[in-house]
């Protein structure tokens, strides 16, 4: 990649910031470019981001459906899956599925609900709220 | 007391850190060169590590290699600490700026809050310096930003502790004592053949055959349910290759520049061609994920089979490449 190549099309996942990539100069040497960002990378990162916010969405209607708990949409909502919420608080998979459920929700211990959310990085009240 | 720390932009976390921290203590050393000298650049493919479903594709070696390379191959004196309880990590922090060190964090990227939020995924091995503080605001150098950031003390904190995979533990690190000029060209002869052995190794899952093993995987996505599952494998194939600052080429751009300061710096000119070549191949990754992008967004038609042969020219190339740097490596007259 030349320099001149560099692409600077302004992607909206940089929210402004631009980030340094390698490109070859006019007298032959590689340097570090700042570039504004690439669409292919938006693409991308923009994919990922709106599965995340599918699944939220998602987790959010069963909540208010009565379907799931809404533990379900605060863990979607933390960017995280049942596999890394439970590496991060250290609570069994099959039990955080259990908590999923309006029931196992319900039955949550004081302690637990606090680990949960302190892993989500919001208060104990917001996880019992899906707003 | 040191000098005053002057921020400098890199492509890639690690060896950017690593570069500032070994200039601010008076060895100049750039964020290619640390990263090559750290043997960095590999290609693995980790179908049983599954991160939201999808598996783990990399264009570098494993978090902290460049770190402990570079502690391991320019001898130097580092301390590093993990702590048991947040409140401990964060006093020794507090202690060591006020003792006027220059201090390198391990951190989770989600819980910095001046990262821009579409980047804010749950990768726990980000690393950053800290430089100073005022009051309840750290003074972060990090390396991916144009410019030196604050971040206030319970967001650090946060970010320092974060738990899961690669789990930072508060991990800090520092060095003790000055490092020495080394021996360029004795550490670069060094650094070329572990990179070369890793591309080239027998082992289904890294380096070259790593790719091609990628290739028959994505030969067999399949198009079914309206190709959703498809698009997401692929994306994140790209995505590993794209998102911190390898500007599409996987690190191979990166690579290709310490490749062209090591000719520099110790006047063997066959790593200057060899820069080259790997700038080529860095492009073909670019025209890989321009395709895989246009299959996602639905441009143009999805096919798997066009993807899995151009990764599999991709390893053909890479192949080639490094024989020919193993070769170079050889033959450098010491």
């Amino acid at each position: 990649m030349r320099e001149r190549d560099v692409p600077q099309e302004g992607n909206a996942t940089l929210a402004g910031h631009r980030k340094g990539v390698y490109a070859i100069a006019d007298d032959g040497k590689l340097r570090l470019v700042p570039s504004r960002g690439w669409e292919v990378e938006e693409i991308v990162t923009r994919q990922a981001v709106e599965d995340l916010e599918r699944r939220a969405t998602q987790a959010r209607a069963r909540a208010l459906a009565g379907e799931s708990s809404p533990l379900e949409y605060h863990m979607y909502r933390a960017r995280m899956d049942v596999e890394l919420l439970s590496q991060v608080t250290g609570v069994w998979r099959w039990r955080v599925r259990r908590h999923l459920r309006p029931a196992g929700f319900a039955r949550l211990p004081r302690a637990l609900k606090l680990r949960y959310a302190e892993a989500l990085g919001i208060s104990s009240e917001a996880l019992d709220r899906v707003d | 007391m040191p000098e005053r720390f002057v921020h400098a932009h890199a492509s890639h976390c690690e060896s950017g850190v690593m570069s500032s921290l070994l200039r601010h203590h008076g060895l100049p050393i750039s964020e290619a060169m640390a990263f090559g000298l750290a043997s960095a650049l590999s290609f693995a493919y980790l179908p049983f590590v599954r991160i939201n479903g999808l598996p783990l594709v990399s264009y570098r070696m494993p978090p902290r290699a460049v770190i402990k390379g570079l502690e391991r191959s320019l001898d130097l004196d580092m301390r590093f600490e993990t702590f048991g309880s947040p409140p401990a990590g964060m006093e020794r922090l507090d202690a060591l700026l006020d003792a006027g060190k220059l201090v390198g964090l391990q951190t989770s990227v989600f819980w910095l809050p001046y990262f821009p939020p579409d980047l804010r995924f749950h990768f726990n091995a980000h690393n950053l310096l800290v430089y100073g503080r005022e009051r309840d605001e750290y003074l972060i150098s990090d390396p991916v930003g144009e410019t030196p950031v604050r971040c206030a003390r319970k967001d650090l904190e946060k970010a320092r502790f974060a738990k899961g995979a690669l789990a930072p533990r508060g991990l800090l690190y520092y060095l003790t004592t000055p490092p020495a000029a080394p021996d360029w060209a004795r550490l670069g002869k060094r650094a070329l053949a572990r990179t070369a052995r890793i591309m080239l190794a027998p082992l289904p899952f890294v380096g070259v055959r790593g790719m091609r093993m990628l290739a028959n995987r994505v030969e067999r996505l399949s198009a079914s349910s309206g190709g959703e599952h498809a698009r997401l494998y692929i994306g994140n194939i790209v995505r590993m290759q794209e998102e911190i600052g390898t500007g599409g080429g996987g690190f191979r751009f990166l690579y290709a520049s310490f490749l062209q300061e090591l000719a520099a710096e110790t006047g063997y000119a066959a790593l200057d061609g060899l820069a080259s070549r790997l700038v080529e191949i860095g492009d073909r990754w670019r025209e890989f994920a321009l395709a895989a992008a246009r299959m996602i967004r639905g441009r143009d038609a999805l096919s798997p089979g066009a993807l899995a042969e151009r990764l599999r020219a991709l390893a053909a190339d890479e192949r080639l490449f490094f024989q020919s740097l193993h070769r170079a490596q050889r033959a450098w007259a010491r």
